[in-house]
C-alpha cells in the first residue's frame, strides 16, 4: 500500500510573495547590466581617449542617438533597483531595531525614485546646445558652431 | 550547547569571503551611483557646470579611484554570474569553489588588460 498525497500539497499563497520577485528580479536584472554597465564602460572608459575625451560635448554626441538614450535609460532603472533592492537585504541583515530597519528602507526607495525621476528627465530633456552654452563647450553640430 | 559552531563547511572559506567581496562591491557601486546620477544631471544645469565637475574624473586621484570601482566591478558581474550558476545549475554548488577562482582570473585578466589604457589617459 503506498500513500496516496493528493496535489496541492501545501495551499497557494494567496499574497504575492515579494520576496521571491525580488529575488528573480536580482538574477534577471544583473544578467542585463552586465552588458549595459559593461558597454557603458567600454564606450566611455576604454573607445578613443576613455575618461578625457568625456565632457558635455562627449554627452551631447551620445545622446543625440536614440540608441544610448534607451541605453542609459534601461541601465538607470535597472541598476538603480537592483542596487536599492541589494541595499534593503544588507539593511535586513544589519539593522538590529525594527523602528531603525523600516526607516533606512523607506530612505532607500525614496531615493531610488527620487534619482529614476531625476535620470530619466535627464535624459528626456536634454538640450545638447542649450542658450547659456560658450561655442567652446558645445558640439560641433550645434549652430554656433556652424559659421 | 556548543560554544561557538565548531568545523562549518561554510565558515573562513571561499563561500564565505566570496560572498563579503560581493556584498562590499555592491555597496560600493551602489554609492557611487547615487553620485553618478547627480553629476550626469549637471548637463541640464549648464555645459560650463557639467566640464567643470568631469575635470574631477580625469585627475590623478579619482583617475586611480576609477580604477577600483572597474575592479569592483569586475569582481561583482562575474560573481553575480556564479550565485546565478549555484542556484540553477544542478552541478553549481558542486564546483562553486573552482567557479570562484575562474572569476577571480577572469576578472583580473581584464583588469590588466584596461589599467594601462586607463593609466596612460589619465597621466598621458
Ligand atoms: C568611471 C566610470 C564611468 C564614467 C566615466 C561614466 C560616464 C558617464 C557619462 C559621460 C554619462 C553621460 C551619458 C553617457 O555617456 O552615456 C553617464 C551616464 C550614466 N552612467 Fe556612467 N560612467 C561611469 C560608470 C558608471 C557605472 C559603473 C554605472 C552603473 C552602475 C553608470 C551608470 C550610468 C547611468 C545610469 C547614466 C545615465 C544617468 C542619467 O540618466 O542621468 N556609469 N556616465
Ligand atoms: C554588472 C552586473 C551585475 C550582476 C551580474 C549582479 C548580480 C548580483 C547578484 C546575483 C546578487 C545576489 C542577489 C541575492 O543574493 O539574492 C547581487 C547583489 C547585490 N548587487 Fe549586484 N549585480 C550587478 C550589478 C550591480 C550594480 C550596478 C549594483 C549597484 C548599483 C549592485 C549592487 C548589489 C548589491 C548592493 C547587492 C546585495 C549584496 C548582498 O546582499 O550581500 N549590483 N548582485
Amino acid at each position: 500500500m503506498s500513500i496516496v498525497i493528493e496535489p496541492p500539497r501545501t495551499a497557494k499563497p494567496k499574497r504575492t510573495n515579494w520576496e521571491k520577485w525580488g529575488w528573480i528580479y536580482m538574477r534577471v536584472s544583473g544578467v542585463a547590466l552586465i552588458i549595459l554597465v559593461f558597454g557603458h564602460l567600454f564606450a566611455n572608459l576604454w573607445v578613443g581617449e576613455g575618461i578625457k575625451a568625456i565632457d558635455f560635448a562627449f554627452v551631447a554626441g551620445k545622446w543625440s542617438d536614440p540608441f544610448w538614450q534607451v541605453w542609459d535609460l534601461l541601465m538607470l532603472w535597472l541598476a538603480l533597483i537592483h542596487g536599492t533592492n541589494g541595499m534593503r537585504t544588507i539593511v535586513n541583515d544589519y539593522a538590529e531595531r525594527e523602528k531603525t530597519r523600516k526607516r533606512l528602507v523607506w530612505i532607500l526607495w525614496a531615493t531610488c525614485v527620487a534619482l529614476i525621476v531625476l535620470g530619466t528627465l535627464v535624459i528626456y530633456t536634454f538640450d545638447p546646445c542649450p542658450a547659456n552654452g560658450t561655442p567652446e563647450n558645445l558640439p560641433s553640430f550645434c549652430p554656433v558652431n556652424q559659421s | 550547547m556548543p560554544s561557538k559552531p565548531a568545523g562549518t563547511l561554510y565558515r573562513g572559506k571561499v563561500g564565505m569571503w566570496s560572498w563579503v567581496l560581493h556584498r562590499i562591491t555592491g555597496v560600493a557601486i551602489f554609492f557611487f551611483l547615487l553620485v553618478h546620477v547627480l553629476d550626469t544631471s549637471l548637463v541640464r544645469l549648464s555645459p560650463e557646470a557639467y566640464d567643470v565637475v568631469i575635470a574631477t574624473y580625469k585627475t590623478p586621484i579619482i583617475g586611480l579611484a576609477e580604477l577600483g570601482l572597474v575592479a569592483a566591478i569586475l569582481f561583482h558581474a562575474f560573481n553575480g554570474i556564479r550565485i546565478i550558476l549555484i542556484d540553477f545549475w544542478s552541478k553549481g554548488s558542486k564546483y562553486q569553489n573552482a567557479m570562484f577562482w575562474v572569476v577571480v582570473s577572469i576578472a583580473f585578466v581584464i583588469f590588466a588588460i584596461f589599467t594601462p589604457r586607463h593609466l596612460g589617459n589619465v597621466f598621458g
